[in-house]
């Protein structure tokens, strides 16, 4: 089959499948929808390797398939279309493939949901916007695919609509990402406005002759194209959790383990990265702003890793690492090295979809409890669920020989942009020593936080009792009969309680009733932790030479632009040797304090925490951002809406206005006794009496 | 040349008239009510169709006015009638919301039922008259008979403080077109013809524009409503029964939006353009303060109908932006608003007929016992935020592009609104259909029924072909405002 033919099936199938799931769900049942969305989703994928293959090693060239028009207004034109390009080609396999995987994870890990057709459904529709997004060929398309992803990740967040946390932190996700996308948007109309065109294709052969456009303001220079990429950039904050807009990403853990791997790991935050990198033609000639994605990616990078440090919640903890993971990939586009933000990407991918799904893992089978201060010794009882965290965790922290090149996936891509940071301050900018300095110190942080996750969890002593995992089930069980006496007992969804499936004792693992031991997880889940492992292990390995070897921009095919000035990516060559073994050294550093402090001399996280620190309070309490939010922000907005509400309408205009002549009217109907509708028809007779009488008057007054 | 324009106006009088017949001499009054539903609806029905034809038939490569027909009238005037590809999306939308307005109120009217029907039929003849004359004077009496109807449909049907309410909104509108008619009487006088063509092309000098634009602007925008002339219409939708809710948000206020374009903008082009930055600012800030407004609301209403006031402030700086995008955008976003503020109203009427309340706190958890509902509601409360693939980003992101070309604080003020809508409406949603259903007078409530499904049916069509494919739109809209642009643009030498 013709690509044109391939890249429109891989696109559209996930549609099919979650309308099917959505729509027809409750007629053609739970099997049927699941089996729909995963077998769709299972085709894109390995027609997605297909046309990678065929971009890797069968000389396919980009193109640019247009299905229909979308906005013709002007010159403001936006087609429907798929653009393949280096980019999206490699965005296919992630999307598709860690999709794929996460819907079979599901059959498992979702297996007593009693809403299980909408729950398919939605992760295929993300998919489906997901893949939009990356196949735009102008900012209507990436628009929409942008907000898409957004609506999905809200439904999602939300899955488990009746519990106030989820329903809280589906809200602010959409809505800090809608701040993102209001600079976003700003960002478009700029573009247009500047270069009259929002088609990419038509917008990048217009940036370098524009250079040195803008205006002089207060005293600087503001040039327009860092203008635009800086707007831009705004989107980009939000949908990949950058400092500042960071604020809803640990919150939307309140989703489903599945929707945080696939959406808020793997996928959609790297959307933000994406664009960066697809906008390379404008960012390359924009260099405040790519000094702001630097600056904005390494702090992000740091922030969040420092956070990291002391959460508790095991699915927290991953996630302000993929936060942190993102601030990398931004300070490597921010200095130029576009190929290793997107290869990080890739990489990135694999071992952050796994570390999470085996944390699903672990919380599927200890009863749902995501305290890591409740877990410990938990090795024998998840043996694969183990090995396969323990992969991730080599991989995220960027295990590998520096002298022969060999290692696990993140070593490849993570030095890559180490290094890439190190040479950009060398040539000059100073932005590039500031990202390379916290590159190294924050890849020593990430060696604790993800070793001390897996420690904590998996060594050490047992900080649970069977009778607290009873406990826990009993618990579930007696919330659930409560939710019995509120509804209709017919109606009654159990989907009152985070993931039920213990509730009906249904599947083999621990047959029926509890046993109350932790077990492993069904093959469902099991294939995908493998499959992703194996990722985790060769995805870094197998692909360096084509996306930042010496040959990469025979891979690349155009996609990424860099400005004749700037140097090419990767190139680890070029950095001496004590910056080429920093991110190995730091990294086995962190390594061996949280085997000190989690295997060795176990309990002393605890004690260091409740010596309740300076620095552990403020890193505890995520630098109290979300505080300073809640009261400017938020508070802010309250009393401005009664500001207006009470003062400005009801006082001020109502008042001075129609309230006089009205209350006047209710007086008199009230007077009356009865507000009757013969009042109203006295009114309307009125009325017409008075227009028809003054249209007449003013007629013979003026026209005869 | 045959009179579809007056036939479609004029169709629901035959309804008007054979609802009569039914009442006086019907017999059995709730028999005959209950065949009158049918009359109306196979009567809008009927009217609807009649529009798709002239759609069909309508040529969109001809920017002028078309189907036109002229009689001499009284008193020197004339009955002229005509449409160009502005004012076939308003007959369109008018046509296409009245049988659902009249499907909606099929249960939950049931007093003076007769008398109801005859109001909804009137204000779809006069509702379609004021998008089809070419004559002001006719234009004047369709625009403000028209209001005598809603008066009516609010004072009669509507809630507790209906007069309260009904007072209000006939005190604005009529202050504000009093005003107009003097206007429109000068202008008659000084260019000696009431034809809307030729007023369009005569010149009336730049300071006699200033007081003509100001008197028009009075009363387009109260309808609008803009901000600081707004505060009727949250009172007149919080009373009012449900269509006539959807009526006002759907149509009514459209008739605002319709006027700016079709006099304002092309009969006072230099007042107009003098004028712009004030519109500008009462647009921006009608976004920020009725959008901070809505999200501290309790009534589901009044939510909405001050989300309306905030999506009409960005078809206001849209209109004046004078460019093609802004224009489109002003005309799609009151197209989109008409479908989704109408099946948001609808909603909120959908809980309401099973709980007579709109009390937020009232509600909660509805989707274990309403998923259809559910869903309903999630995809036009998406539409509302303006979520591309819904028709209600296109109108959005288009006014906001013209309107950056012109005024860039103004559409950055307006992009925050962006922000806000997501934060009321999913405010609103979560409170009704999310969380645990805790109140017990839920426990038994039902979801959609058939009929309502099929009211729902065609506004969920026509949201998401709208948000897919707006060219299709665009294409019948693009020969008029490109010249309304062009001569626009020429008047004031832009």
């Amino acid at each position: 089959m013709d690509p044109q033919a391939l890249v429109t099936i891989i696109l559209f199938g996930p549609l099919i499948g979650a309308a099917v799931a959505g729509l027809f769900g409750k007629v053609i049942g739970d099997k049927p929808s699941m089996a729909v969305t995963t077998g769709f989703l299972f085709l894109s994928a390995i027609l997605s390797w297909v046309v990678f293959s065929q971009w890797t090693w069968g000389g396919l060239e980009p193109f640019t398939l247009t299905y229909a028009p979308f906005i013709h207004v002007g010159d403001f034109i936006s087609n429907w279309s798929f653009r393949l390009d280096g980019l999206s080609a490699v965005m296919l396999v992630v999307v598709t493939t860690v999709s794929s995987l996460v819907h079979l994870y599901s059959w498992g890990y979702m297996a007593d949901d009693p809403a299980k057709p909408r729950f398919f459904a939605y992760l295929s529709l993300f998919t489906f916007a997901m893949l939009a997004l990356i196949s735009a060929a102008d900012f209507m398309q990436l628009f929409f695919g942008w907000e898409g992803v957004g609506l999905a990740s809200y439904l999602l967040i939300g899955f488990w609509h009746h519990k106030a946390t989820a329903n809280a932190a589906s809200i602010k996700a959409f809505v800090v990402n809608r701040v993102g996308d209001f600079g976003f948007a700003l960002g478009i109309m700029t573009a247009y406005w500047a270069f009259g065109t929002i088609e990419f294709a038509k917008l990048f052969p217009l940036i370098a002759p524009a250079v040195g456009e803008g205006w002089d303001f207060a005293g600087g220079h503001f040039s327009l194209i860092d203008l635009t990429c800086a707007l831009l950039f705004v989107g980009a904050m939000g949908k990949s959790a950058q400092f500042f807009l960071h604020t809803w990403l640990p919150d939307a853990m309140e989703g489903p383990t599945p929707v945080s791997a696939l959406i808020h790991a793997a996928t959609m935050v790297t959307a933000g990265v994406y664009m960066v990198c697809l906008l390379s033609p404008l960012f390359e000639y924009a260099p405040v702003a790519k000094n702001i994605v630097t600056v904005i990616g390494a702090v992000t990078a740091l922030f969040a890793a420092t956070v990291g440090l002391t959460q508790n919640d095991i699915k927290r903890v991953i996630a302000y690492s993929t936060c942190s993971q993102l601030g990398y990939m931004f300070f490597a586009a921010g200095v130029g090295a576009y190929q290793a933000a997107m290869f990080h990407l890739f990489t990135h991918a694999f071992f952050k979809a796994l570390l999470f799904l085996g944390a699903g893992s672990v919380i599927h089978g200890m009863a749902h409890e995501q305290d890591m201060r409740r877990y410990g010794a938990l090795q024998k009882f998840l043996p694969i669920t183990y090995a396969v965290m323990t992969i991730g965790t080599i991989a995220i922290t960027g295990l590998g020989i520096p002298g022969i090149e060999i290692g696990f996936a993140g070593f490849y891509s993570k030095d890559a942009i180490i290094h890439a940071a190190y040479e950009a301050g060398g040539a000059g900018h100073p932005m590039g020593y500031f990202a390379f300095g916290i590159g190294i110190l924050v890849a020593g942080l990430t060696a604790f936080y993800s070793w001390r996750v897996a420690f904590f969890t998996f060594n050490g002593h047992a900080r649970w009792t069977p009778e607290d995992l009873e406990h826990h089930w009993h618990n579930r069980d007696h919330a659930h009969g409560d939710d019995h006496a509120h509804a209709d007992a017919a109606h009654a969804e159990s989907h009152s309680e985070p993931d039920t499936d213990h509730v009906h004792a249904g599947h083999g693992d621990h047959g029926h009733g509890h046993d109350h031991q932790p077990h492993e997880s069904p093959w469902t889940m099991r294939i995908p932790l493998i499959v992703l492992s194996l990722g985790a292990i060769f995805a870094g390995f197998l692909f360096h030479h084509q996306f930042i070897g010496e040959h990469n921009a025979d891979f690349w095919k155009g996609a990424i632009f860099h400005a004749p000035v700037a140097h090419e990516g990767g190139g680890e060559h070029h950095a001496p040797l004590w910056v080429v073994w920093a991110p190995l050294v730091v990294s086995v550093g962190g390594l061996l304090v949280a085997a000190y402090m989690y295997i060795w001399r176990e309990g002393l996280g605890a004690k260091l925490a409740a010596n309740q620190g300076l620095l552990y309070v403020f890193f505890y309490n995520k630098w109290f951002v979300d505080e300073i939010y809640q009261a400017t922000f938020v508070r802010g907005a309250k009393l401005l809406g009664d500001l207006f509400w009470k003062g400005g309408d009801q006082k001020i205009i109502d008042g001075l206005g129609p309230d006089g002549v009205s209350a006047l009217s209710v007086k008199v109907g009230k007077g009356a006794g009865r507000l009757q509708s013969g009042y109203v028809y006295h009114y309307a007779f009125v009325m017409l009496l008075g227009v028809a009488g003054l249209l007449t008057y003013a007629l013979w007054a003026w026209a005869v | 040349m045959f009179p579809l324009l007056s036939l479609i106006t004029y169709a629901p009088l035959a309804g008007v008239v054979a609802i009569l017949a039914l009442k006086l001499f019907g017999g059995n009054e709730a028999k005959s009510a209950e065949t009158s539903k049918w009359v109306a609806l196979i009567v809008t029905l009927a009217t609807l169709a009649l529009s798709v034809v002239m759609v069909v038939e309508f040529d969109p490569k001809n920017p002028g006015f078309q189907f036109v027909e002229e009689a001499p009238w009284f008193m020197g005037l004339s009955y002229r009638m005509g449409i160009d590809g502005i004012s076939v999306l308003f007959v369109l939308l008018t046509a296409f919301l009245m049988p659902i307005c009249i499907a909606a109120s099929w249960t939950s009217i049931d007093k003076r039922v007769h008398e109801y029907l005859i109001a909804f039929l009137l204000l779809e003849t006069l509702v379609i008259g004021v998008f089809c004359a070419l004559d002001i004077v006719l234009f004047y009496v369709f625009f403000e008979f028209g209001l005598v109807p809603m008066f009516l449909i609010i004072g009669i049907w509507g809630g507790q403080r209906r007069v309260y309410a009904a007072f209000k909104f006939f005190l604005y509108t009529l202050l504000g077109s009093v005003l107009m008619l003097a206007a429109i009487l000068f202008m008659i006088g000084t260019s000696g013809t009431s034809s809307i063509p030729e007023l369009m092309t005569h010149h009336f000098a730049p300071e006699v524009q200033t007081w003509l634009w100001l008197a028009f602007f009075a009363s387009f925008a109260v309808k609008m409503p803009m901000w600081p002339v707004h505060t009727w219409l949250p009172d007149a939708h919080v009373e009012a029964p449900t269509a006539g809710s959807v009526i006002l948000a759907g149509i009514l206020l459209k008739m605002g939006g319709y006027g700016f374009l079709r006099f304002s903008l092309p009969m006072f082009p230099n007042a107009s353009d003098y004028f712009t930055p004030l519109v500008f600012a009462m647009s921006a800030i009608a976004v920020v303060y009725t959008s901070l407004i809505a999200f501290r609301q309790t009534d589901m209403k009044k939510l909405i109908a001050y989300s309306s006031v905030a999506h009409m402030g960005l078809v206001t700086m849209g209109i004046f932006s004078g460019n093609a995008e802004g224009e489109q955008g002003a005309i799609y976003q009151m197209l989109s608003h008409g479908v989704i503020s109408g099946a948001l109203f609808l909603c909120v009427g959908v809980v309401y007929d099973r709980m007579h309340t709109r009390e937020i706190k009232f509600y909660g958890g509805l989707v274990t016992r309403m998923p259809m509902y559910a869903a309903i509601f999630m995809l036009f409360t998406m539409g509302n935020v303006g979520l591309p693939g819904t028709s209600g980003f296109v109108g959005e992101i288009l006014s906001m592009v013209g309107v950056y070309q012109v005024s860039t604080w103004t559409a950055i003020v307006a992009a925050s609104g962006v922000i806000l809508s997501a934060v009321y409406m999913l405010t609103l949603y979560r409170g009704v259909v999310f969380g645990p259903m805790t109140n017990p007078k839920l426990a038994a409530i039902q979801d959609l029924n058939w009929r309502e499904v099929a009211i729902f049916a065609p506004l969920i069509v026509s949201t998401l072909y709208l948000g897919i494919q707006p060219n299709s739109v665009f294409n019948l809209t693009s020969a008029s405002v490109d010249q309304l642009v062009r001569v626009y643009q020429a008047a004031i030498g832009g």
